[in-house]
């Protein structure tokens, strides 16, 4: 494949898009792995939402 | 089970882990497809090959307006029927609707250098998309500096309904200024303007990030709704420390 005599600019686009859609699914993947360990910490505590209880 | 059923954020979860590493593997055929076309594509006969950046540029262009939009359609759900989910969806868009407008932003500076002959120039197109991007930044600085979630989620909906206005600006833009930006060439009266060896992979990557829009959606929503129950958990244990203090 030739990209001719712009191929820095090509590549540079395809890099710099690989790279912010990379930085945002790690996002996405860490925050969940962020909120599900609280969510164990508090449940593991005894600590339940007003809806989980029994009246 | 009815539409209505699944604005029910257990409902809204169960569904969510069931569609989305579904959703994430059409997303990948799709890429995987879509970039094997992209980068067979033939070059342009007067911008060469920088027309692959094109693939990249346009979807982009198209998600980030999609997102302002879906916002919008959730911040009337958040201010008339006042539902969670709404503001769940409308704060979910927001990161990836500017992500999308700064690639299409980023792309279709590093394709107007040899294009043009310029990185920027500020014509309708381009300056208005770059307010999309600010608007953006603005919805994500409130719901993420508010002290009560609430208060921050009521002001994000107001700027989403205002700078709707903007969604019309960038689309007719080239019609009603003088603009470098080229006129609609896909979606216009008469057809596409865009050879069918260019128009192709062209839909195929359109699609392949739109799963990737929505399989983001998807995610970000059931982060935020375990966020907010996470929340609510705190206060119920502060409350209850406090009332045995």
């Amino acid at each position: 494949m030739n990209l001719g005599p712009h191929a820095d600019f090509i590549v540079a686009a395809y890099a710099m898009t690989a790279f912010a859609v990379a930085a945002l699914i790690a996002w996405v993947v860490l925050d969940y792995g962020a909120q599900r360990r609280i969510l164990g910490d508090l449940e593991e505590r005894g600590v339940t939402r007003r809806s989980q209880r029994k009246s | 089970m009815a539409v209505i059923d699944l604005a029910n954020p257990t409902r809204f979860l169960t569904l969510a882990n069931r569609v989305l590493p579904w959703l994430a593997a059409a997303t990948l055929v799709l890429f995987a497809i879509g970039l094997f076309l992209a980068m067979n594509a033939p070059d342009d006969y007067q911008q060469g090959a920088t027309v692959k950046i094109m693939f990249l540029h346009v979807p982009a262009a198209w998600l980030g307006m999609f997102g302002w939009g879906l916002m919008s359609v959730a911040a009337l759900g958040t201010l008339v029927w006042r539902h969670p989910l709404a503001d769940v969806a409308g704060k979910a868009a927001a990161p990836i609707g500017a992500t999308f407008t700064f690639i299409c932003l980023v792309t279709g500076s590093l394709w107007g250098r040899p294009t043009w002959g310029t990185y920027w120039v500020w014509d309708a197109r381009l300056t208005s998309m770059l307010v999309l991007l600010l608007l953006y930044l603005g919805v994500l600085a409130l719901y993420w500096t508010a002290e009560e979630p609430g208060r921050g989620a009521r002001a994000a909906a107001i700027l989403s309904l205002v700078g709707a206005v903007n969604l019309p600006i960038i689309k007719f833009s080239v019609d009603w200024w003088n603009t470098l930006h080229q006129p609609a060439s896909v979606f216009r009266m008469g057809g596409s303007t865009i050879d069918p060896a260019l128009l192709r992979p062209l839909l195929i990557m359109a699609i392949a990030f739109t799963l990737l829009f929505i399989t983001l959606h998807l995610a970000i929503m059931r982060n935020e709704i375990l966020r907010r129950r996470v929340r609510s958990m705190r206060l119920m244990q502060a409350q209850e420390l406090a009332e045995a203090t």
